[in-house]
């Protein structure tokens, strides 16, 4: 079932550049379990879109199946949802895309619905450079089915279940940035000081950008044997870099000694600062990031924040040359070629 | 030996080796035939192969204008040494056969009611070609200008349709009109009135045209406005995308050199109706063209389609299957699959184009009615249809028609009823319910679009009383369509006859002939064209109005009667079976025989039609 939020709210709720208060970004009330990950995941959006001021009705939120296909349910409530097939999100986004190229999309998927079923269509979405944010809301598990492994599991990881998972894990992040994603990166659920800024830089790159959030699944997938756990995660996450992300809006207030931020100006104007340290990872080098997921695997440990950056790809619109204004706006007089040109096509055929 | 003899009636088959360029000759033939005003139908029956297997290409030149295949070859053109035997076992008595006598033929090819053209098509092309790339190729012209002189084809409707085709590139047209004239010559000077086959300028053709199946429909879907294609290659098919994108990139630039359009290769049939369907459920116009492998992946998506109320354009070219089948030969066989594809109760609308027209018009106005009914519109096209070029009408086009988009809520709309609105509730009473698209307005309209049970708000819901609330509002809606979709069309030649035919697609050429022919044999039958599902009234009082009614179709199962059974209600006994399922199209020959011999085995008929029909 839906439920709907009540609506009272304190009357003096702050309000952002476009005048809407935080309320104006919630959606539903969620019917996932108490202490789910995913609902941290949603509110982290919520928080984000309202920082960013995006017009709520300028959202399209897509998703596929399972616990993490529903939460667009619970953010947003005034964008419009499409929950699609299991692992199909990424055929209907794209199609949504190209229909009208000036919404934001906002993709959440599951580790089952992207891994597994979706494989094929995460691959190619990420090929084509969709202008979306893909959010994986990646728990380990089947939640819906109650608990069996996904095919991102950490081989020998246990689940509630007992049994060590005998199959090698996918890394989402090191094949999106093999596929060639121009902006990877990887949080944790419980991490909203991350996150936030994260969700707001992936929303301002121009094209597809990948987060994939680790979400303790808090009913099948949260012992300590579990490399999805709240006490796994928060012992052996590191993180590339720290880092601010100032939107277009905002003056720049702050100045950061040279040598140790690298500002990367962002499609849209907005900047992101990285914060460097001496063993901090070059995230514009490709080869640099895998090198860095690899060896931290290794060290089994999580390596998050941005993994990965470059703003210099083109959308799938600039690669296809499709028209600047949104093809789902054009009229007959746009797309027809009326009666004299047919006469003259079909006089071809004489 | 009594030699064949016709003027603008025949068939002629060429057998050729795949990829050795005999396209563009037999192109050249047929064309020539249709520009002197003969209706003629070309059939490529080609090998699922690039370069080296059998290719056959057969042109049946009718002057009365049957455009069905008729079976039997009374002319061969025998270039290919690898079925040079059976195509000269298969050719019939006082038939002709025409071939490349560089080599002698083997003595064992000794039948004594055929007239051999021999022709040294190698060596004159080796004596007088000096490119030896262009020698290959020309070998092909060669043969066509023999054929000129043979049958009498206007020697300048050739060359007209060469300078035509290079007119880009006259240097090229230049050795192509020589090797006619060598053609020409050699036929002229060895073979004098051995041929009395021929072709005579007619006036039967006149606004007509020549146009392959494909490009019509790629070009209907560029009038019906869509712009944005899914799709993944598969054959029969992969030229309706191709068409619309060639099209496309001429008209529908922008100033700035940009398209209005975006045409997506997708990962797999799955993907490129998602493409699709995602485009449709923005608001812009989105269709995806496939072949029976490619329904049988987008099962699951049209299902969501359905339920969800997506409208979304799905072009099935169908090929013969099951499996992969053959999939260079046609087959109706995909109607089962089509009409209920996806689990749970699902039904889809389908369209039966039978030419090239149709396929404009149809493909152009699908746009509209799945805009309207809100649900994917599946347009029934096949291999022969698709890829063959036929003669038909030009598709014409009204300067004054608006697109119908359908029940859309603009901002002005919902703004007027302060978002008090329902996505799924029908407050018109036909079934079919508003729709808004994203980012409409700033406060209300918005909606979360769902495969799981929903209600009048698009909620998710899991009382039993909504769930069926809105199966039976589908079920409405399905009622309404039929109001909306294309009418059979209905020729009733006697009303007393007890006999009727059904029939639909590329089935109709033949269908047509074949009522003639039984006229002839005193046996009057009436007509009714299938154009759409769901069927029209019309074609149940068809049905009831006759006591036998032959459905003749594509495919082994009888599946549109036995749709027509599930979905009309009609005795079954009172239909009949006529089928071809070989992978050729039908011919007037095979339809005539089984009538026939139906007829024969129920006679006296009205007693054994009577028996069957009893309500």
């Amino acid at each position: 079932m839906t439920y709907r939020r009540p609506t009272f709210r304190h009357p003096n709720l702050p309000k952002n550049d476009l005048g809407y208060t935080k309320r104006d970004y919630e959606g539903g009330i969620s019917t996932l379990c108490a202490g789910c990950g995913h609902d941290s995941i949603s509110n982290a959006i919520i928080q984000a879109c309202y920082e960013m001021a995006l017009e709520p009705h300028k959202v399209a939120k897509m998703s596929g199946i399972g616990c993490s296909s529903k939460t667009p349910a619970y953010f947003l409530g005034k964008s419009h949802g499409f929950n699609s097939v299991h692992g199909r999100m990424p055929s209907i986004a794209t199609g949504a895309n190209l229909a009208n190229r000036d919404l934001t999309y906002i993709g959440v998927s599951g580790d089952g619905d992207t891994a597994s079923i979706g494989m094929g269509q995460f691959a190619h979405v990420i090929r084509r450079n969709i202008d979306m944010t893909y959010i994986v809301m990646n728990n380990g598990c089947y939640g819906l089915t109650k608990g069996q492994d996904s095919a991102t599991a950490d081989r020998g990881s246990k689940s509630k279940k007992g049994a060590p998972n005998p199959f090698e894990s996918i890394d989402l992040c090191e094949l999106a940035i093999q596929l060639g994603a121009g902006f990877v990166a990887r949080s944790f659920s419980g991490d909203k000081q991350q996150l936030v800024p994260l969700l707001k830089a992936a929303l301002a790159h121009k094209g597809f950008s990948l987060i994939d959030v680790i979400s303790p699944c808090v009913t099948f997938n949260n012992p300590d044997t579990s490399t999805k756990s709240y006490q796994y995660v928060r012992d052996h996450s590191e993180a590339t870099a720290t880092f601010d992300f100032i939107p277009l809006r905002m003056e720049i207030t702050t100045t950061y000694d040279k040598g140790t931020t690298t500002p990367i100006t962002m499609h849209d104007g907005s900047i992101i600062n990285l914060y460097k340290s001496d063993d901090s990872v070059d995230v514009t080098s490709r080869r640099a990031a895998i090198d860095a997921l690899e060896e931290h695997r290794e060290q089994n440990q999580i390596l998050t924040g941005i993994l990965y950056i470059s703003e210099e790809m083109r959308d799938t619109h600039e690669i296809l040359q499709t028209c600047d204004t949104p093809l789902n706006t054009l009229t007959e007089e746009d797309l027809c070629p009326g009666s004299t040109t047919l006469a003259a096509i079909v006089d071809q055929y004489r | 030996m009594t030699k064949l003899e016709a003027t603008n009636d025949f068939v002629i088959r060429f057998a050729n080796v795949n990829g050795s360029g005999s396209a563009s000759a037999n192109n050249l033939f047929a064309k020539a035939i249709f520009r002197m005003g003969i209706p003629v139908s070309p059939k490529n029956i080609f090998p699922s192969n690039i370069q080296g297997l059998p290719t056959w290409y057969e042109v049946r030149v009718s002057g009365d204008g049957y455009l069905g295949r008729r079976g039997g070859y009374d002319f061969i053109v025998a270039v290919n040494g690898q079925t040079m035997r059976k195509d000269y076992d298969d050719l019939l008595p006082g038939g002709y056969f025409l071939y490349d006598s560089t080599r002698p033929l083997p003595e064992n090819y000794d039948r004594k009611d055929v007239t051999l053209i021999d022709i040294p098509l190698t060596e004159i092309c080796n004596r007088e070609i000096s490119n030896p790339k262009l020698r290959l190729l020309l070998k092909n012209i060669v043969y066509v200008g023999a054929l000129a002189y043979l049958l009498d084809i206007e020697f300048s409707v050739l060359t007209d349709s060469l300078k035509k085709q290079f007119a880009k590139k006259p240097k090229l047209a230049e050795p192509n009109i020589h090797a006619l004239e060598l053609g020409f010559n050699y036929a002229r000077e060895n073979h004098t009135e051995s041929c009395c086959l021929k072709v005579k300028r007619s006036k039967k053709l006149s606004d007509h045209i020549i146009m392959d199946g494909n490009s019509a429909t790629g070009l209907g879907a560029i009038y019906g406005g869509a712009t944005v294609a899914g799709w993944y290659p598969i054959t029969p098919s992969t030229s309706v995308v191709e068409a619309f994108s060639k099209f496309a990139n001429k008209y529908r630039q922008d100033d700035k050199g940009r398209v209005k359009a975006a045409v997506i290769q997708a990962e797999d049939e799955l993907a490129a109706l998602g493409i699709a369907m995602g485009a449709c459920w923005n608001g812009a116009r989105g269709f995806t063209a496939t072949s029976g492998p490619g329904i049988s992946l987008m099962n699951e998506f049209l299902g969501l389609a359905y339920f969800a109320e997506i409208p979304v354009v799905l072009i099935d070219v169908q090929r013969t299957g099951p499996s992969t089948g053959m999939p260079t030969r046609t087959q109706q066989s995909d109607l089962f699959i089509s009409a209920y594809a996806s689990h749970g109760d699902t039904k889809h609308i389908l369209l039966f184009p039978h030419d090239p027209e149709e396929c404009f018009t149809m493909t152009a106005n699908s746009f509209d009615l799945a805009d309207q009914l809100q649900t994917p519109i599946i347009i029934m096209s096949d291999l022969d249809l698709g890829m063959n070029d036929h003669v038909c009408s030009p598709p014409q086009w009204d300067d004054n028609l608006q697109y119908n988009r359908g029940k859309v809520l603009n901002e002005k709309q919902l703004e007027e009823i302060k978002g008090n609105w329902g996505r799924y509730h029908d407050i018109d009473g036909d079934g079919i319910c508003y729709r808004t698209i994203p980012g409409t307005h700033p406060e209300y309209g918005s909606y979360f679009t769902r495969g799981s049970s929903h209600d009048q708000k698009a909620a998710y819901t899991e009382d039993s009383d909504k769930y069926v609330e809105s199966m039976v509002r589908l079920e409405k809606k399905w009622l309404t369509a039929k109001k909306y979709v294309p009418a059979p069309v209905v020729q009733i030649h006697d009303k007393k006859s007890p006999w009727g035919i059904i029939f639909f697609g590329t089935s109709t050429y033949s269908a047509h002939e074949a009522m003639d022919r039984l006229t002839e044999k005193n046996i009057r039958v009436n007509s009714l064209r299938l154009r759409a599902l769901p069927f029209h009234d019309e074609v149940g009082e068809f049905i009831d109005k006759h006591e036998t009614v032959f459905v003749i179709e594509q495919n082994r199962d009888g599946q549109m009667r036995k749709i027509l059974i599930n979905e009309g209600d009609f005795d079954p006994h009172k239909l009949i079976s006529v089928l071809n399922y070989d992978g050729l199209p039908i011919t007037a020959g095979q339809i005539c025989k089984q009538i026939e011999e139906a007829l024969e085995a129920m006679s006296p008929p009205a007693k054994k039609a009577v028996q069957g029909g009893t309500k």
